[in-house]
């Protein structure tokens, strides 16, 4: 049997043996995937049953829905690397708050603290008031230094959510330069990153390292250990 | 309750598929024994779709990878926890002890770091040389054939350093180190510390037609859909189901109960719990090998009371559970200003640090007894849940303005990316008859067996290694110019709670004298011939290192005594 071979027995031996999604009545299981295709990343039966159920609840309003979407704007402003839409951080801070309840009440106390306060300051609800109006509304909050008031620590929450949200996406991944989860040779730090770093390889430790042009060489060592292939 | 019994009678019944669990399957059934696995957890391989975790992006994830339902994170590949569900362990008086348990097949092999680590001939013998513990019965010469059997079939990455206490191996060629690494490099060596490749079970160069080659993904912690690091399963148990003609079956959600015995007291087989239907079965075997962790193993062999053994299968001595000891540990993190403003490019690398130190000073001139290796982490990772949270913190250190939001986020961001190392120590401790795990007399669990409870203090000598730690980490950073994030004040130091290191061991010791020990040199149980305890249980002493290499040489050993003491007809 050759390797591509037994994973293929591998893989479907243990599919056919209904380990997945064991427990679940065929309609179930149908409705699970439905809900979850997006999110396909190697849940146990109890993850997939526990993210089905968050995703069929609904925590904020569309109006705090709103609210969120145009605060998460000012706090990572559209760009053309990406935008907070594209982002789906509305929808990731959504997700987070039944994911993690105790985000609820900071949050859900925070919006109506803006709206308050914008109707306050502007007569206007937080979303409806003039960028500039929203500004000095965040500014209040937004340097926080030391002991934070709790308007101070909702806006921390936020920001940290929608930053987190942001560069954990597909655009913001982009953004951020990050390069890497694909397959590759890694063959040391770049020369020129090396050099503006004053950096370099130890001729000494050279040898040490793999030769990469002979990776798939089947490995062989004399009886000392010495690696001969 | 009706006990189901099934007419089979197997060579060998295993309990726990992780490192010893496994290599005691592969060797076994090699040699043509038939053989029962026992998993308490599902099936799991890595390289199955449903399951598979390596190369997904954090936004394929709802929570971009939080650790809700995994405390490492989404994609961490341990089906586990530090607490489970109907599951309970108790503690006694302030002990706070962390259980890690991984339900699956692979056990704990799905959790760790592929650390691959030889104990050298000082580790064997540690009483010795500073009095403190027990020496082992065995010594390096009597483990080294099965170091270099598994190097040779599983696979280690490494460099050969001829230092006398970190034997060399069989590698694989090691991976050139990242730039946070040669920045520790730097600052380690300028404090003294040495500074090597490091040792890991993740193939760097082909090793066999089965596995595939480390494509340098960093998704180690995942466990490879390639095969290309250790997990037991794909290593161990899938090539002997390939293998066994039949002659392996494997039992996942079953939940072992007890080693049974017959009528003399024998043990002939196991009784336990099948999670599908929650009735209690039996399986009959010449052999019992207990592989099931350290705690648990011990927790089988105390709840198989019977007339011939009130005190629990082995303990005649009252010593299983006793000398349960982790590895110590103690984190920091510096900020490394030279490291700002990266050009950003692919280093994900192998699934963990390039580079490591072992442990290079000597004891007898410092005021703790035992030593430990640095770990470290750093560099252009994938930004996962938790990336970006207090974004500009780091602006302190230059008296700049922190907090704020806009445009200067993206700068901001981009700015610190890569620019942390942290720092990990992980240690000796001195094993202590005082600290242990025993049956909690008053909770079961939600299968009606009795649970754990546990005792555990860390004396000075722990303390001080933390605090050396601690000093150790200071000066690196100070030598390259960047500032620790936080402290570990005294009079701890930092040091984690015991068992949070995952290290356990030393529950069923070894020993050349039954009474102050549970298993002899193969591993076998004083009291009982045809019983074998094949996991971290029967380390004496536990060195700075992680013990999976060690257990799965010793597993090995033990799996070809067992089957020459079979055709002998000894047990």
């Amino acid at each position: 049997m050759n390797r591509r071979d037994s994973i293929k027995t591998i893989v479907i031996g243990s599919l056919a043996s209904g380990l997945v999604l064991e427990g679940c009545l065929p309609k179930e299981k149908e409705t699970i995937y439905k809900n979850v295709w997006k999110y396909k990343y190697g849940r146990t039966p109890e993850e997939l049953q526990r993210d089905l159920e968050l995703l069929n609840q609904v925590f904020f309003s569309k109006e705090e829905m709103n609210t969120i979407r145009v605060m998460a704007n000012l706090i990572v402003p559209p760009t053309a690397e990406g935008t907070i839409e594209q982002a789906e951080v509305p929808e990731f801070i959504e997700f987070i708050v039944k994911d993690a309840p105790s985000y609820q009440e900071v949050l859900r106390e925070g919006l109506q603290w803006m709206d308050a306060t914008a109707t306050e300051k502007f007569g206007n609800a937080f979303v409806n008031c003039s960028e500039t109006e929203q500004k000095s509304i965040l500014d209040q909050v937004a340097f926080a230094n030391g002991e934070k008031t709790k308007e101070e620590a909702f806006f921390a929450t936020m920001r940290n959510l929608v930053i987190t949200g942001y560069f954990s996406s597909e655009v913001g991944i982009n953004d951020l330069g990050y390069k890497g989860n694909q397959p590759n040779i890694w063959d040391g730090v770049p020369g020129d990153v090396l050099e503006a770093h004053g950096m370099s390889y130890d001729k000494d430790w050279e040898a040490k390292f793999i030769d990469q042009s002979k990776r798939n060489d089947l490995a062989e060592w004399d009886e000392e250990g010495n690696l001969i292939t | 309750m009706e006990i189901i019994k099934n007419d089979k009678t197997y060579d060998v019944v295993i309990v726990g598929s992780g490192a010893g669990g496994g290599m005691a399957t592969k060797i076994l059934t090699d040699n043509g024994l038939t053989v029962a696995l026992m998993e308490a957890g599902p099936f799991f391989d890595p390289a199955n779709p449903d399951q598979q975790l390596h190369l997904k992006w954090p936004y394929e994830s709802p929570r971009r990878g939080r650790g809700s339902t995994r405390a490492f994170g989404d994609y961490h590949a341990s089906y586990g926890d530090w607490s489970l569900d109907g599951e309970p362990y108790k503690m006694k008086e302030d002990t706070k002890f962390s259980w890690w348990r991984s339900r699956m097949l692979g056990g704990r092999t799905n959790h760790w770091g592929r650390i691959s680590l030889r104990f050298g001939p000082n580790d064997f013998k540690r009483k010795s040389i500073d009095g403190l513990g027990d020496d082992w019965p065995i010594g390096y010469d009597d483990l080294k054939p099965y170091y270099d059997k598994v190097d040779k079939y599983i696979g280690v990455s490494g460099s050969k350093e001829n230092i006398y206490n970190e034997p060399d191996g069989f590698f694989l060629p090691p991976a050139k180190p990242r730039l946070h690494e040669l920045y520790y490099k730097k600052g380690a060596e300028k404090a003294g510390v040495k500074v090597i490749p490091s040792r890991l079970s993740i193939v760097t160069k082909r090793i066999n037609n089965e596995r595939g080659v480390c494509y340098y993904c960093g998704n180690c912690g995942r466990s490879c859909g390639v095969y290309a690091d250790f997990s037991a399963s794909s290593c161990l148990v899938f090539p002997a189901q390939r293998n066994a003609q039949g002659r392996l079956d494997l039992y996942v959600n079953s939940m072992v109960r007890e080693v049974a015995v017959d009528k003399n007291g024998k043990p002939n087989g196991i009784i336990y719990i099948n999670k599908e239907d929650n009735k209690e079965y039996r399986i009959n075997a010449k052999v019992v090998v207990l592989a099931a962790s350290a705690c648990e193993s011990a927790r089988i062999l105390l709840n198989s009371k019977s007339t011939y053994h009130e005190n629990g299968l082995g303990n005649s001595s009252n010593m299983v559970g006793k000398y349960l000891h982790d590895s110590t540990g103690a984190d920091r993190m510096a900020f490394i200003p030279d490291l700002m403003n990266r050009k950003t490019y692919n280093e994900d690398g192998l699934g963990n640090m390039h580079l490591y130190s072992p442990w290079w000073l000597d004891n007898k001139k410092l005021d703790f007894p035992r030593g430990y290796h640095i770990e470290i982490a750093g560099g252009l990772g994938a930004p996962m849940y938790g990336f970006g949270f207090d974004y500009n913190s780091l602006n302190k250190f230059f008296g700049l303005e922190v907090g704020g939001y806009g445009d200067r986020v993206r700068e901001e961001v981009k700015k610190y990316y890569g620019s942390t190392i942290y720092f990990a120590g992980r240690g000796e401790s001195v094993p202590n008859v005082n600290n242990y795990c025993e049956i909690d007399p008053d909770t079961k669990d939600k299968y009606g067996i009795p649970v754990l409870r546990f005792n555990y203090k860390w004396s000075d000598y722990e303390r001080k290694q933390a605090k050396h730690m601690n000093e150790t980490f200071e000066k690196i950073v100070h030598n390259i110019g960047g500032h620790m994030l936080w402290d570990n004040e005294g009079p701890n130091y930092g040091l984690k709670n015991p068992g949070e290191i995952i290290h356990e061991v030393g529950t069923t010791r070894m020993g050349s004298d039954p009474k102050t020990s549970v298993v002899n040199e193969f591993e076998q149980l004083h009291d009982a011939k045809n019983v074998f305890v094949v996991d971290g249980g029967p380390f004496v002493s536990q060195a700075d290192k992680n013990p999976t290499w060690t257990i799965l040489a010793l597993s090995w050993r033990t799996s070809e005594y067992i089957v020459q003491e079979l055709k002998k007809q000894n047990i």
